[in-house]
């Protein structure tokens, strides 16, 4: 490996500017000229607007303009859209509501934009903000998705009656049925997964920059994706063609999928700065942010799990309920479709599988992917009725589950997937090895004595990352192909920058890209830059979400590799007169194999440049780039177990040992793969004991608005984690690697609620476990 | 936040009167609350009048055991103060369980005690202390000083100089955190003195802010060990309910946390 190839613990490269503060964030970014913006939202959940007087507002100091929604719509900027078609089971299309950047007729949720001022300072914007006077007519409110579908619910979109987005089926209901009437015994629970903020440490931002001389515009934004940024604002939202659109995203810090979307505020930025001329920033506060960055998960859900005489899983039915918000957000509608019931197999071979999932429209913010996105809705509501079942039938969670394990590869699951390679028996030893399960008895006993209820619990999770074979999610709805591609530029002296269309914000890619360059030329990792971020720089990109970039990305780039290699190769022959064959490349080196002959690396680049000297017909330069699409999803796996004591007098809950075996395929950087698991753990963990989003039922007002109220995992809530990992390589792609970025969040809030439910002796929980919720529960057990 | 004038008095006279000279005064201390409020604008101070750098206002005096803390002092200087650790440990270990290391070394006892969150922790510390809060012009009884939520007796431009108080013979404070903002989700404070007067105060809990629970006293005065607390009965009707927990849950954390005080006193 090197000791700066693949799989060793190279220290993150990016660390340095970030750690000294030196990091380039959107509200970093200052261009001469440059305004502020404020919007002004809503402070209704549902509304008519029945007029904005902006008079005063426009004559106060500093401010250059306040702009309305009729204008801009005026102005023939489209409405936002969700990228991926999905068709309910009577074949009609999804009900998509039409979402204004600004809304020029009705609101629909708290922070909803309706105006923007555009002022010389933050403080300016913000008093000529307050001055704006919007006349609303309120309308009755409804935030709870199962009662938004009720006959005489305030209706949100009038294309969508009973506020249904979609009514969608997966699977075989009459087999699931046949299954469930035929078994020995059936598991029925209700599922609850709470709603989330998403909660990046930097703030949404962004900056629109219009050229009125070349007609042209570039856009710095908090974006995970840019490239499909500006796709969507030109091809969508009319902001301008793609060759007048540069679209920038530079340092951004976090985004757990909050930032994959297109918000109004870029897109209002930009026209704002046309319609103003000069450049306009935004930068998001915190209650803002909990405001109008997209949620997380939502789901309300009932299952039935049959199992035969033997403990087998003959059929799982899940019925679904989605709470999608007010507007359906990018990538909205496959979270709890394509990216959900698909992986309702979880690690069991389960004959027959048939969910049916119903979006709804409320007077909430929209709900679209965060971290994990379907994946830990599965996992939970999965893990949590094996659980459940195990119990009922008598049986070690460990034993119910090894009953069922799908042993033999591929597998082709009754829900589209077909998993590739796995073991997850390996990951299940592990973890409870590393747990000391056999131990617990003991150690429940030892807390019993200390007045302590102490429980254990396990997830055995399966993911799919790797997003995703193109051909494959056009047909089920995508609007965009999910390749990757890359672009390996050797300068002349030898140094090397890759263009990827993957984006890091927060992942280290600029370490494990340039790992995998070091590995293969033997050259330094500190001449190995990663570009990434800007649509001037890098040539089409899909950009980073759903653990992809690894197994996207950088298949993208060992492709161009491969090319630049290649390529190397032939010069080095050239000026060895070698054959090409026999030219290896070690340590910065290019050799003829077996002689003592060889080119520096930097040399074979210079020749390549001169080009005074080579292969006839060979073009000069050295540069190669390369799409990869993927053949298929990956599956990352593991076993993730947590022990708990509840101190039964308040309930408070402390996680005393947490375990998490987990199946990531090959490994780039095992230092980065545990901080991302950490990481994904925290989140997890975050939302099973303390996170949770909540609406006044009758106003729709957030209550959740601030870190006063919204509790956010902490250093001392999390134990110091024991992670380890046992691979099988993935056979789809050329590095074997699977993706590790949403396993944490995806594994770990069922295995505490299954310790914390353990511990008390009550099954019947919901997350996030409160002191208070823990504390009715265990007395109720009693 | 909205423009304001920043003042720097180095007396309380000067301080009094500039904020007399003031539209909208405000003193400002830490600045923990007022700046957090004033960006949200939810404030806005035409003058803000800072009471940090008033040597009179600083500082921990212990004599005997009798204790004085200058209203400025921050609670990273009450939390590490050896004087007061040797004669009142409570008080120092309660001012170290307020947020985070930033906030010790910013808020100040007066500041808290003047805002009166109906979550600080402090105040339970006063009222059970039977402290007196001294301003620039009286002495006011802790028992006098909190009147409800966010409301105290202090006038219009009066500024808390000073907390004082005796050392009890036996004190501790208990505290259930609320898990988002860590603030007291309910909080104990129980003290008592050598010729038996018991006094439990409770913060974060009461649907009108810091309070005195009788009921607890009774049972402690008569029986001072936390068995004395299991019969004792806590009227959820008084309590708050909100997002994070509910009346009844509450008075649950006042008997656990008034039980575990009495254990650690
Ligand atoms: C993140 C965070 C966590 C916190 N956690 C806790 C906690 O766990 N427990 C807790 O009790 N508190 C907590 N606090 C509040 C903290 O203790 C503050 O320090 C305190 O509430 C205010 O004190 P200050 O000195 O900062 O006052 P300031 O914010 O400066 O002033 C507060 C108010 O008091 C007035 N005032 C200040 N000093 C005087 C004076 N001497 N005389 C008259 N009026 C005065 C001001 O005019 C203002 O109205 C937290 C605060 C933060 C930001």
């Amino acid at each position: 490996m090197g000791v700066e190839g693949i799989g060793a613990r190279v220290a993150r490269k990016e660390d340095k500017r970030f750690l000294t503060g030196k990091g380039r964030y959107t509200d970093d970014m200052s261009v001469p000229g440059m305004k502020y913006a404020i919007f002004v939202r809503s402070p209704h959940a549902h509304a008519k607007i029945k007029s904005i007087d902006a008079t005063a507002a426009k004559a106060m100091p500093g401010v250059i303009d306040v702009l309305d929604g009729k204008q801009l719509t005026a102005d023939g900027i489209g409405n936002l859209i969700c990228g991926w078609m999905i068709h309910s089971k009577d074949g009609s299309p999804m009900k998509m509501g039409a979402w204004r950047p600004l809304a020029d007729e009705t609101v629909r949720y708290v922070g909803d934009a309706v105006a923007v001022v555009v002022a010389d300072s933050v403080n300016e914007a913000r008093d000529a903000a307050e001055a704006v006077i919007v006349d609303y007519d309120p309308l009755p409110v409804v935030t709870d998705p199962v009662k938004a579908l009720a006959d005489g619910q305030p209706q949100l979109h009038p294309e969508a009656p009973n506020n249904l987005i979609f009514d969608w089926e997966l699977g075989d209901a009459a087999a699931t049925d046949a299954a469930i009437a035929a078994a020995a015994h059936v598991t029925e629970v209700k599922i609850l997964n709470n709603r989330l903020s998403p909660n990046a440490m930097e703030p949404r931002a962004a900056l629109g920059i219009y050229d009125s001389g070349d007609d042209h515009y570039t856009c710095y934004t908090t974006s995970q994706n840019p490239h499909v940024a500006r796709l969507v604002m030109s091809a969508f939202y009319n902001v301008a063609p793609e060759n007048k659109l540069r679209v920038i995203a530079p340092d951004v810090g976090g985004g757990f999928g909050s930032k994959i979307y297109i918000y109004p505020e870029e897109i209002v930025c930009l026209w704002a700065s046309k319609r103003t001329g000069v450049p306009v920033k935004w930068t998001c506060d915190r209650t803002e942010a909990f405001l109008t960055d997209a949620h997380g998960r939502d789901h309300v859900s009932t299952v039935k799990m049959a199992f035969d005489s033997s403990n087998k899983i003959t059929a799982l039915k899940v019925d679904t309920i989605a709470n999608l918000g007010a507007y359906m957000s990018l990538f909205s509608s496959c979270v709890p479709t394509y990216l959900y019931a698909t992986l309702l197999s979880g690690q069991y071979d389960i004959p027959a599988i048939h969910a049916n999932v119903r979006t709804v429209y409320t007077n909430t913010a929209p709900v679209d992917a965060y971290r994990g996105a379907g994946r830990p809705e599965a996992t939970y509501l999965l893990e949590r009725t094996m659980e459940t079942a195990a119990r009922e039938l008598g049986l070690s969670p460990a034993e119910l589950r090894r009953i069922n394990f799908i042993r033999s590869f591929p597998h082709q699951t009754p829900v589209i997937m077909n998993y590739d390679a796995g073991d997850y028996e390996a990951s299940l030893k592990a973890a409870m090895a590393a747990a000391d399960w056999d131990g617990f008895t003991a150690r429940k006993a030892e807390a019993e004595r200390r007045g302590m209820k102490r429980g254990i619990g396990m997830s055995c999770y399966i993911e799919a990352c790797g997003l995703a074979p193109s051909s494959a999610v056009g047909s089920l709805g995508a609007g965009v192909g999910l390749w990757e591609s890359a672009e390996v530029r050797v300068n002349a002296v030898g140094t090397i920058e890759v263009m990827t269309g993957s984006h890091s914000h927060g992942q280290g890619h600029e370490t494990t890209f340039a790992q995998l360059v070091a590995d293969r030329f033997g050259v330094p990792i500190d001449s190995v830059n990663i570009v990434h971020g800007d649509t001037d720089k890098v040539q089409m990109g899909m950009g980073t979400y759903g653990s992809r970039s690894g197994a996207v990305g950088m298949s993208a780039v060992v492709k161009a590799l491969d090319k630049v290699e290649a390529k190397a190769k032939k010069i080095a022959a050239h000026l060895m007169e070698a054959d090409e064959s026999d030219i290896v490349i070690e340590n910065g080196e290019l050799k003829v194999a077996g002689t003592d002959k060889s080119v520096p690396w930097f040399q074979m680049a210079l020749a390549a440049y001169t080009a005074h000297n080579l292969p006839a017909g060979m073009e000069p330069g050295l540069k190669e780039g390369a799409f990869y699409d993927p053949s298929n999803f990956t599956f990352p796996a593991g076993c993730y177990i947590c022990e708990v004591e509840v101190d039964p007098d308040t309930g408070q809950t402390e996680i005393v040992q947490f375990v998490a075996a987990d199946d990531f395929g090959n490994i780039i950087n095992p230092m980065i793969v545990e901080g991302q698991v950490h990481g994904g753990l925290a989140q997890g963990i975050g939302q099973a004991l303390l996170e949770g989003v909540h609406y006044d039922p009758d106003t729709g007002q957030l209550l959740t608005a601030s870190y006063q109220d919204y509790a956010m995992p902490r250093a001392d809530n999390l134990p110091s984690f024991k992670v380890s990992t046992s691979n099988t390589p993935c056979p789809n792609n050329p590095l074997g690697v699977k993706g590790c970025g949403e396993a944490g969040a995806i594994g770990s809030p069922p295995a505490l609620i299954n310790a914390i439910t353990d511990a008390i002796g009550n099954n019947a929980l919901t997350m996030p476990a409160t002191p208070e919720k823990v504390w009715a529960a265990a007395h109720a057990a009693n | 936040m909205y423009q304001t004038n920043y003042h720097r008095p180095s007396s309380i006279q000067e301080a009094v009167k500039l904020m007399s000279g003031a539209a909208e005064g405000k003193y400002l201390a830490g600045g923990m609350t007022l700046i957090a409020t004033m960006k949200q604008r939810l404030a806005a101070a035409s003058d803000l009048v800072d009471l940090r750098h008033i040597a009179e206002m600083k500082g921990i005096t212990v004599n005997g055991r009798s204790v004085r803390i200058g209203a400025a002092t921050t609670h990273h200087e009450v939390e590490s103060s050896a004087e007061l650790k040797a004669v009142c440990p409570a008080v120092c270990a309660l001012a170290s369980h307020i947020g985070d290391p930033h906030v010790r070394h910013m808020g100040t006892i007066g500041g808290s005690i003047a805002n009166n969150d109906p979550a600080a922790d402090y105040p339970a510390a006063m009222l059970a202390l039977d402290a007196k809060i001294v301003t620039n012009s009286r002495e006011i009884a802790a028992a006098d000083f909190f009147t409800g939520l966010f409301e105290t007796a202090l006038h219009d431009g009066e500024i808390i100089t000073a907390i004082a108080f005796d050392a009890p013979a036996r004190a501790a404070y208990q505290k259930f955190p609320n898990p988002a903002s860590r603030y007291a989700m309910a909080g104990v404070f129980v003290a008592r003195r050598d010729n038996g007067d018991v006094r439990v105060a409770v913060t974060g809990a009461g649907s009108n802010g810091v309070f005195r629970h009788q009921g607890m006293e009774a049972a402690l005065a008569g029986n001072w060990s936390p068995d004395a607390v299991g019969n004792v009965s806590v009227d959820a009707s008084d309590l708050l309910t909100d997002l994070h927990a509910s009346a009844a849950y509450r008075a649950n954390l006042i008997k656990v946390m008034t039980k575990r005080a009495v254990a650690a006193a």
